[in-house]
């Protein structure tokens, strides 16, 4: 088993998501009409943290939490899993700008999926997506609006995103897989 | 996160062969599935493309909506065969009948019947996951899963618990289902009803009897009042139906002499005056409209459980984070 390899130690990722919350405003044009919306797992913690700086220098803002489990594509072949998380979404989301929060973007399947789920919920002005690491390997036409870390991985790496609420330490790690 | 290795396997036929931990797990799964139904689109798409049959030798309201709103609303397709109106009424066996649904294609059966082992007997003999929504005086599952999920909704545990279940045990399915999941869970269980309707036996489920109304009220946390299966019974049971509210009926005057609130279960559908009085039924501590929310969100549960076939949970977790 080869060692991860650190791609953002604490501090650097804080770096990260300040920038990130500063492109959001940016992006969103304000926070008005901004939800920011979280992906189960780590896309929640992710979301949390960027609300509250961005609440720093505005007004509250609203967020949801995003479980796509039951969106898959791939259900059949996998089986369900265990336990499906929770999924709030703020009442109204129609003409809202929603940032979708998710910690690595890989093959755009999670995204496809987390579109479909938003969409059963309203029909927001604008969607878009935020990602702390694009780790590349797309097999579906999605990008990311905005990027924490861009890496170049193979497909049998692994990245390991780890937040303090969860695993008790702030950090991204690239496993290499074998060959 | 619950234990990977719980999974349901083929057929969900009874709560006894489940171990607790597989009991959790649907539990555990059911809670996500409230949220569906909050929402304005109150469907997700994982079951999309599965076909259910609904196959319904016995009347059935509640339980063939709740089951039918639960397939909805996970995108499956259904289709409702009645006993009567359909060839079984010709004399067709269960048997062919399942084989000739299963020839067009089925992914999945749910089955009430009146003989009790049905639901296990078809799952011996079909390839489709089949589901018991009620079998003779055998088991129903997922009425017994509804109904602990309403008092964990309640009471935040099962374990300690004490549940007693009142009145015509002796041709109750709800009420083996609730023993079984009960105690597997770590409830005390008592019964109570007239000695005619308890089974003789019922002791070696490991539940207590008790023979006074009163005594179960000064006893438990919650009662299950049975509904009086007035068409099981040829006569002999009970004097009366007047007889029985006046001995056992579960009444607000009983209920005051209580030294706490109890929470007051009903699978449905109600015989107001006969086992439980109205102003029980429609008081502050009835869950008896949780329990039939509560009833979709169990089934949809075990629907997605069942439906994933036996999946490698070790490749399904390791992959779920990162895509």
């Amino acid at each position: 088993m080869p060692s991860p390899i650190r791609l953002l130690d604490d501090a650097a990722l804080a770096r990260a998501l300040q920038r990130m919350a500063l492109e959001i405003i940016e992006r969103a044009g304000g926070t008005s009409r901004l939800v920011l919306v979280g992906i189960q797992r780590r896309g929640v913690q992710l979301a949390e943290r960027l609300a509250l700086l961005i609440e720093r220098d505005h007004g509250t803002i609203r967020r949801g939490k995003l479980d796509i489990t039951l969106y898959r594509d791939d259900l059949q072949a996998i089986g369900p899993r265990p336990v499906v998380g929770e999924t709030s979404l703020p009442p109204d989301i129609d003409g809202a700008i929603v940032v979708i929060v998710d910690d690595v973007l890989f093959t755009g399947r999670t995204i496809r999926a987390a579109l479909d789920e938003v969409a059963d919920f309203g029909r927001p002005r604008q969607i878009l997506l935020c990602e702390l690491v694009d780790r590349g390997g797309r097999e579906l036409p999605i990008h990311a609006d905005i990027v924490g870390q861009s890496v170049t991985t193979g497909p049998g790496d692994h990245v390991d995103v780890r937040v303090k609420e969860l695993d008790g330490e702030d950090g991204v790690y690239l496993v290499r897989g074998d060959g | 996160m619950a234990d990977v290795s719980a999974a349901l396997g083929k057929d969900l036929v009874g709560l006894e062969p489940l171990s607790r931990e597989q009991i959790q797990l649907i539990l555990d799964t059911a809670e996500p599935f409230k949220e569906v139904s909050e929402r304005q689109i109150k469907k997700v798409p994982a079951l999309r493309g599965k076909t259910i049959v609904n196959l319904f030798f016995e009347a059935s309201t509640r339980t063939r909506i709740s089951f039918e709103f639960a397939e909805k609303r996970l995108s499956a397709d259904t289709v409702n065969v009645a006993a009567s109106g359909s060839s079984v009424s010709k004399g067709e066996t269960l048997v062919d009948t399942a084989r000739n649904l299963e020839a067009m294609r089925i992914d999945m059966v749910v089955i009430r019947h009146p003989a009790s082992g049905a639901a296990q007997f078809l799952g011996n003999r079909i390839r489709s996951n089949v589901i018991n929504a009620g079998d003779g005086k055998h088991e129903h599952p997922t009425q017994g899963l509804l109904d602990l999920l309403t008092l964990r909704d309640k009471f935040g545990k099962i374990e300690g618990l004490k549940v007693a279940i009142c009145g015509d045990v002796l041709h109750s399915r709800v009420a083996r289902s609730n023993i079984w999941g009960l105690t597997k869970l770590g409830a005390e269980v008592a019964v109570c009803g007239p000695a005619t309707l308890l089974p003789r036996d019922i002791r070696e489920l490991g539940v207590t009897v008790l023979p006074r109304i009163e005594e179960a009220i000064q006893w438990a946390d919650a009662l299950n009042v049975l509904r009086l299966q007035l068409e099981r019974m040829q006569g002999g049971f009970i004097p009366s139906l007047r007889e029985y509210n006046r001995v056992f009926g579960v009444t607000s005057e009983r209920l005051d002499q209580a030294p706490k609130d109890l929470v007051i279960l009903h699978p449905g559908p109600m015989n107001r005056g006969v086992e439980i009085d109205s102003d029980v039924a429609d008081g502050p501590h009835s869950v008896i409209l949780p329990q039939v929310t509560n009833g979709v969100a169990v089934r949809m549960a075990v629907l997605y459980l069942l439906a994933g076939g036996s999946p490698d949970w070790a490749t399904a977790s390791s992959r779920s984070d990162e895509r």
